[in-house]
């Protein structure tokens, strides 16, 4: 048993944080107000290697490992949750898989410019009646000789309005439930494939969302990920890697909520005192604290787990609901702390509140991760 | 970062829950009951090397680190809560001795701790008026001639009745932290006599007991590390009690959830198993979710121990969250059992009474907070 980093994960923890702190945070609270795609930190991110941090460098990744591709997240999402999410999505989301389950030509074509950051990816698994329920979805890929036609559409899109290419999943066969799904690749301005106008919503407003519809989208069979049926188990495999991701981000949120706790606490007097003088503050920082900790480690043994290639389902699971939940506690008691100043847009404290509650829902809400938490408890 | 067991770990946790199973769990009611921990099974965890399980082998001890202590706590405690109590105690005595004890005095108590001939080791630091804050204490030790005597009166010692040696605090100067000394005292000891036992909520088996030093007299060699480096002492001991304790937490607590998910996959209501609710499988993923956290914090706290690192803050995280998680862990698992929870006739309500005190010895959930947040605030 041993906790200590390998040499490469410090590097590359440093590396993040480096380039989150001196290029990212200046921007972090602009890019929120202004709900503005960080383009050029999008960039900067494909030139360091973050946006394929655990993609072998033959196939354009940085060739680290997933322990530190989440030290990578939580470093950047402390920054700029907006930004966080924008590379968990690409990594995550579309690297991940194709390294998985694509052919060698996707691998090419699709994932190597994806993970070297000269093209970004995107995720089309959620519909518009249907999320946490994926088997049941309504786009539908239907058969037309060596090509497929897709018809339908998917939302909540992260990345959408400026991904180059979309992992989507449609149903082939809707009588088949969860067998019954196929994953395609499809690029930006293929006929048929239309991003919609960007979502508006609380928080993480810098990370672009939108709906996509898909009108009669015909993919050559080459575009086919996986065999027709295995569309809910890719999606399924990936999302256990996503968790990860999205635990680590909720870490960095997390973490800078607790930074700013302690450092408000020891400036701000109350009673002719600091207020980290009083026992009600300490507590609430010893309390966040020790549940970032424990979220943590959590992370990192999901992702420990995931770079030694045996299961990790219900150990992401875990690990993405409690680094969630412990995430919108900690902006919570951050907000606290920090009073009226909390609520007031001059400080980060309200941007880190309105971008946590987000990882409670997204790649599997909290009530997801609790049927697959149990399932898992029950079954042994 | 490699979060498996080396195979000196999984041999130390597996002879632990073999012996567990077979020789503590079948008689922990007994022992909850009868308010007595039965000798052979102070053998066996002696013979096991369970009594010095991070003490080296130069002294009788297994020298298996602190994360295989860890291990084989939670193993101890999943069968029996008082049993582990007294495991922990012991080890942290032995640790205490060994690295504060002159030459004459390690090797005087700490081979026969670890072989179980002292029956076990005992932590007197807490006094009726001196808990949390151990820097009040009133106990006194003076010197006399070659030696020193004690005299005072010390309150909540485990292990209190059947004890070979204690660990003892006493004022030795100025008032406050920095007047305290440590001397190591056996039973035997002239002036040393055992008071009242405590009726407790929980922990049955384990006796707790005041105890009384009428003019004490022990030895120079008695006196731990410094004189008036007493309260170093006691800190550095409860930073490793703390892990030994959240063990002990997270292994009553794996007991209570082991219990809580057979039952709620046998039991029926509404024509279906509890198991098919969410609200059962709710708490059921909460609990799993937060006992795996417990676990983490508390291998980590062992893991900086065992490598000689700073880890008091990381200790009394792990403290503070497993007591905590454990507590609650055990109210879910008796709440999923219903009536039958509340009953004798299973061991759920033992545990939930077991695991209170997780949250107040070694250090109350409100010292822990302290600790942590006066490291983060400095």
């Amino acid at each position: 048993m041993n906790f200590e980093l390998t040499e490469e994960q410090a590097l590359v923890q440093q590396m993040a944080r480096d380039f989150a702190t001196k290029e990212v945070a200046p921007l972090a609270r602009e890019l929120d107000r202004e709900g503005r795609w960080p383009t050029e930190l999008v960039r900067r991110m494909g030139e360091l290697g973050l946006m394929g941090v655990a993609v072998p460098t033959e196939h354009g990744g940085a060739g680290a490992d997933a322990v530190s591709y989440a030290l990578a997240m939580e470093e950047i999402a402390r920054a700029c949750a907006s930004t966080a999410v924008i590379m968990s999505v690409n990594n995550s989301l579309f690297c991940d898989p194709l390294l998985k389950f694509g052919t060698e030509e996707q691998k090419r074509e699709f994932l190597a410019p994806a993970a070297s950051g000269d093209k970004l990816g995107c995720f089309g698994l959620t519909e518009p009646a249907s999320g946490s329920d994926a088997s049941h979805m309504a786009t539908f890929a239907e058969k037309d000789g060596d090509h497929w036609i897709l018809e339908g559409s998917k939302n909540w899109i992260t990345n959408g309005p400026h991904a180059d290419f979309i992992l989507v999943f449609a149903a082939h066969d809707r009588h088949a439930g969860s067998k019954g799904t196929t994953a395609f690749l499809v690029p930006e301005g293929h006929p048929g494939f239309l991003p919609q106008p960007r979502d508006h919503k609380l928080g993480i407003h810098a990370a672009h969302s939108c709906t996509v519809f898909f009108e009669r989208c015909r993919v050559p069979k080459a575009w086919q990920v996986g065999e027709p049926g295995m569309g809910f188990k890719i999606a399924m495999a990936t999302l256990d890697g996503g968790r990860i991701g999205i635990a680590a981000q909720a870490l960095g949120i997390a973490r800078a909520a607790l930074e700013e706790s302690i450092a408000y606490s020891k400036e701000r007097k109350a009673f002719g005192e600091p207020i980290a003088n009083k026992q009600a503050i300490q507590f609430m920082i010893a309390d966040m604290a020790t549940e970032l900790d424990a979220a943590r480690l959590l992370t990192l043994r999901a992702a420990a787990m995931k770079d030694r290639g045996v299961r990790h389902t219900q150990q992401s699971a875990m690990a993405k609901l409690m680094a969630s939940e412990v995430a919108t506690r900690v902006a919570h008691k951050n907000i606290q702390i920090h009073g009226g100043y909390g609520y007031s847009v001059e400080y980060d404290a309200e941007r880190h509140y309105r971008d946590a509650r987000i990882t409670e829902i997204y790649e599997g809400t909290s009530e997801i991760q609790r049927i697959v938490i149990s399932a898992t408890a029950l079954k042994g | 970062m490699n979060l498996e067991l080396t195979e000196e770990q999984r041999l130390v946790q597996s002879a632990a829950r073999g012996f567990a199973a077979e020789q503590i769990a079948p008689r922990a009611a007994a022992i909850d009951r009868d308010e007595r921990i039965p000798a052979d099974i102070l053998d066996g965890l002696a013979s096991l090397g369970l009594f010095g399980v991070n003490l080296p082998d130069a002294l009788g001890g297994a020298e298996a680190g602190v994360v295989a202590y860890h291990l084989a706590m939670r193993e101890i405690a999943r069968a029996c809560a008082s049993t582990a109590v007294t495991m922990a105690v012991t080890n942290m005595v032995g640790e205490v001795i060994a690295a504060f004890g002159d030459d004459e005095t390690r090797r005087r108590f700490v081979p026969r701790l670890c072989d179980g001939t002292l029956r076990a080791g005992s932590f007197a630091l807490s006094e009726a008026d001196a808990g949390s804050d151990p820097g009040a204490m009133r106990t006194t030790a003076r010197r006399d001639g070659n030696g020193w005597v004690i005299d005072g009166e010390k309150a909540w010692i485990t292990s209190g009745t059947f004890a070979g040696v204690f660990v003892v605090w006493a004022r030795t100067g100025e008032p406050g932290p920095r007047g305290i000394s440590a001397f190591a005292v056996p039973a035997d000891a002239g002036g040393l006599s055992v008071g009242r036992r405590e009726d407790k909520l929980g922990l049955r088996g384990s006796p707790t007991t005041a105890l009384h030093f009428d003019g004490c007299r022990v030895p120079a060699s008695a006196l731990l590390g410094e004189e008036h480096g007493g309260f170093r002492i006691a800190m550095m001991a409860l930073d490793g009690g703390r892990i030994g304790i959240a063990s002990q937490a997270i292994g009553i607590a794996e007991a209570a959830l082991d219990a809580a998910i057979l039952y709620a996959k046998e039991r029926e209501t509404f024509g279906a198993p509890l198991a098919d609710r969410q609200a059962i499988q709710w708490m059921i993923a909460d609990a799993r979710t937060e006992l795996d956290a417990a676990i983490l914090l508390t291998q980590r706290a062992a893991w900086l121990k065992e490598r000689k690192a700073r880890f008091s803050r990381e200790a009394a995280m792990a403290k503070v969250y497993a007591s905590e998680a454990a507590w609650r862990i055990c109210d879910a698992a008796l709440q999923i059992h219903g009536g039958y929870g509340y009953t004798r006739e299973l061991p759920i309500e033992r545990h939930l009474r077991d695991v209170r005190v997780a949250r107040i010895y070694e250090g109350a959930s409100e010292i822990q907070r302290i600790v942590i947040s006066r490291d983060l605030l400095r």
